[in-house]
């Protein structure tokens, strides 16, 4: 007699718990050959809310950290993505329906991605910063720094390399995110919030939600504690109108991508979401 | 005012020759608007200084052709090189007319003459040399190999400088390879048009730059005009916010440079002396007609009463009076309309509960003027601390540890600027990086240089002007394929390696025009395209 399999139950990630959807909601995820495959938590405006504040909270602390540590702490998420390989895959090709081929290079993708990314914490500021010369006895010095909370409206047409595509630049600069799975393949989001779980990223740094993309985003589109909004996955959505309820707060906003090269790893990805901060200081030998 | 008894020294106004009435400035030339022309007047007087053309929907259409027709057919075909000669050309000219600009300007704006002598048009001319240098080096700019212009920018400025957001705007704009439609602040259009008969001068190629002068609703159709790729605007977070709704979703990238409610904040051993100098020249710089102004001044609790005492005795000295005279400090209110904002918000102030102190100075019969004013007593929840007010008043209030001077310099929708006072290098920096501000001043404040870039944090905008920064905000990357810069391993999903440098938008249209600019021009056959 073959041994029964212990299915997991998929929930929301908000301040490095993971919670139920406060409104009790789930909806059904389906294999890609049309069976069922889980139960998955159908995030609410509050929940929304509740990740914002979460993030909010985490701001200081992981913007303060040393660029270093960010480093270190992101590089060590593709070391335990790289241990769950196996976990990923699978779930890959049951959610995707993908040969075990295609789903191992999208999971070899998402690792080597996060590693491309963890080692820009500590030198994109080196590129996107400057020493500048002014006209008088002044230091005066430019540097990119964390816009604050992100919410981001992640790939919806891949599991985990659109959505690690569209997370792990964010982190890099320090801010805090909300982000909003794939929905239909929302799974590999969760499993990877076990990771971050697991890992030294703070909780409230990453907030993912599950559950209707169009239901979510105008929450967090018009949501005053929301600094920036990463639409890159809002491609079918009305992603104007988002677009014109962040901009009563002047969010910066990046627009959907589509095809096989969306999100593709990219300085500007990280630096979209950066703040060029300019400091002027007397220089005297009084 | 007994303090210091000068006799006026007035500034020639010998040195204008100013035009009884302005056209608008498209394609080269002056031409008559076609909406009612309306005057520009001295805020110091009232009296009328010339009539002003005012551009009508079929105006701001005409002034984005031919600034695209000159894109198509000459700016974008010219070498950089070529360009930065323009560049350094205008920056010369406008050293040249300095004393002239300087003098239009306090006429026409209402702020001192030391001012627009020794900081706005130095900054100008500063401004176009910076620029011009960057026009043949735009491979170094940050965005990888051959960037290209936007194309056709419609830039909105205000009033508060006019002419040096002139060179904010039009100089980085035209060294990336873009042309220009700019529309100048209603009540100060003169030093723009002024500025049009310098491009003459220059030989500007045609339609490189067009001037066109009207109130708010020209503004908008320009900005919302199909033939613009690019806007960049300077004003009030309210229509900063309007222009974001406007172009969402459209190709029309964005430079927005909004309002701000700056703290200043000084510690117990802040250099006291120069903190007061800080302070006066944070907030009464311009009269506080500065987006960036110090207004909100967080000074630590034990040395409160001494600052303000000492502020209070500073300010009697301050001279109120004629732009146009050497020794004035405090010019005139730019319009009658600010003057009753700031009248209204001061009153509201009071209303609230603060504690309201004006310099006891003779106020000038005819004009704008405000008093140079200092509430105390401010809470933090009160709308002279919250709001801005674009005027000559600061609202005091206190602090324990840095912690809170921190945590209430944040507290704020703004970001724009903040100051930071005190003699401990250490906690310079430490404040420097926990506030949320694009330009943070230590021991110095309202400093400006084309190389340091400038722009806001949340509701001050987005985008920076000045400097590298300023300079990318008018370019693009070029085409994907165009840069070949690794993006590391490419994995199963083959990853496009020419995107690692790209802003992630997309540019598929635009990689389709392939407008790259190419060097392909000589200065002889584009001056030829100019000939008048």
């Amino acid at each position: 007699m073959s041994r029964l399999a212990v299915p997991k139950t998929y929930k929301l990630y908000i301040g490095g718990a993971f919670p139920r959807s406060e409104s009790g909601r789930t909806y059904e995820v389906l294999r890609a050959d049309g069976g069922f495959l889980a139960n998955v938590a159908k995030a609410s405006r509050k929940d929304a809310r509740d990740a914002v504040v979460a993030a909010r909270g985490a701001v200081s602390g992981w913007s303060g950290a040393t660029s270093y540590n960010r480093g270190q702490v992101l590089y060590r998420i593709a070391e335990l993505l790289e241990g769950r390989r196996a976990q990923f895959v699978a779930e890959i090709e049951e959610a995707e329906g993908a040969s075990r081929a295609v789903a191992s290079a999208q999971v070899d993708e998402a690792i080597d991605r996060w590693v491309w990314y963890a080692g820009w914490a500590d030198k994109f500021a080196q590129v996107a910063g400057n020493a500048n010369p002014v006209a008088g006895p002044y230091f005066n010095i430019s540097v990119p720094e964390p816009t604050g909370v992100v919410a981001i409206i992640a790939p919806q047409d891949s599991s985990l390399v659109g959505f690690v595509s569209a997370l792990a630049p964010a982190l890099v600069a320090g801010n805090s995110v909300v982000i909003v799975a794939s929905e239909r393949f929302p799974l590999s989001a969760i499993s990877l919030a076990e990771v971050l779980a697991t890992s030294d990223v703070p909780g409230g740094v990453v907030n993912v939600l599950t559950g209707s993309p169009a239901e979510i985003a105008p929450w967090l589109a018009s949501h005053s504690d929301v600094n920036a909004l990463d639409l890159v996955g809002a491609g079918d959505l009305d992603w104007v109108s988002l677009e014109i309820e962040a901009a009563d707060t002047l969010k910066r906003v990046l627009r959907p991508e589509g095809g096989a090269d969306a999100a593709a790893p990219a300085l500007g990805r990280i630096t979209a979401f950066t703040e060029t901060k300019t400091v002027w200081h007397t220089k005297s030998l009084k | 005012m007994s303090f210091l008894e000068y006799a006026p020294a007035p500034e020639s106004r010998a040195i204008l020759s100013l035009r009884d009435q302005y056209g608008l400035f498209i394609d080269g030339e002056f031409v008559e608007g076609r909406g009612t022309p309306f005057q520009t007047i001295s805020p110091a007087s009232e009296e009328r200084i010339a009539m002003i053309s005012n551009a009508n929907p079929a105006d701001v259409d005409d002034a984005v052709a031919a600034a695209r027709r000159a894109y198509d057919r000459t700016w974008s075909k010219m070498s950089g090189r070529d360009r930065g000669k323009y560049l350094f050309r205008i920056a010369r000219l406008v050293q040249e007319r300095s004393r002239e600009l300087a003098v239009a300007e306090s006429l026409d704006n209402g702020k001192p003459i030391k001012e627009s002598r020794d900081v706005d048009v130095p900054l100008v001319a500063a401004w176009f040399f910076y620029y011009a240098g960057w026009a043949d080096k735009l491979d170094h700019a940050g965005l990888g190999a051959g960037p290209r212009a936007h194309g056709v920018a419609a830039q909105v400025i205000p009033w508060n400088f006019p002419l040096l957001m002139l060179s904010w705007k039009i100089a980085p704009a035209l060294a990336a390879g873009n042309t220009v439609v700019l529309k100048p602040a209603e009540t100060t259009s003169l030093t723009a048009l002024i500025f049009a008969e310098i491009l003459q001068q220059a030989d500007l190629p045609p339609g490189v730059v067009n001037i066109i002068t009207g109130a708010g609703d020209t503004g908008a159709t320009l900005v919302a005009h199909d033939g613009v790729d690019k806007v960049a605007f300077t004003g009030s977070t309210a229509v900063g916010r309007a222009i974001a709704k406007q172009i969402a979703g459209t190709d029309k990238k964005a430079t927005l440079e909004l309002g701000g409610k700056a703290a200043n904040i000084v510690f117990d051993d802040a250099p006291i002396d120069q903190a007061i100098e800080g302070i006066v020249n944070g907030i009464f710089f311009n009269q506080g007609h500065v987006c960036c102004a110090g207004s909100r001044l967080l000074v630590q609790e034990n040395i409160h009463d001494e600052v303000v005492e000492r502020l209070k005795l500073r300010l009697s000295t301050l001279r109120l009076g004629d732009p146009l005279d050497k020794n004035t400090d405090i010019g005139a209110i730019n319009s009658k309309e600010q003057l009753e904002r700031i009248r209204m918000l001061s009153d509201v102030g009071v209303a609230e509960g603060a504690d309201r102190w004006s310099v006891a100075c003779e106020i000038p019969e005819n004009g704008f003027w405000y008093a140079p004013t200092i509430f105390t007593n401010v809470q933090t929840s009160s709308r002279i601390a919250r709001e801005e007010i674009f005027g000559p008043v600061l609202s005091v209030l206190t602090f324990r540890t840095p912690a809170e001077a921190i945590a209430k310099a944040n507290n704020t929708p703004y970001g724009l600027s903040a100051g930071i006072w005190t003699d401990k290098g250490s906690r310079i920096l430490a404040v420097a990086d926990k506030l949320r501000a694009g330009v943070v001043w230590a021991n110095t404040f309202n400093r400006f240089d084309p190389s340091s870039p400038f722009g806001g944090y949340k509701e001050s905008g987005y985008g920076r002007e000045g400097g590298r920064h300023g300079l990318a905000a008018y370019l693009t990357p070029a085409p994907v394929g165009q840069a070949a810069i690794s993006a590391g391993r490419a994995g199963a999903k083959s990853v496009s390696a020419g995107r690692a440098a790209a802003k992630p938008r997309i540019e598929a249209k635009d990689a389709a025009k392939n407008t790259r600019t190419a060097p392909s021009r000589s200065a002889k056959a584009a001056k030829k395209g100019a000939a008048k």
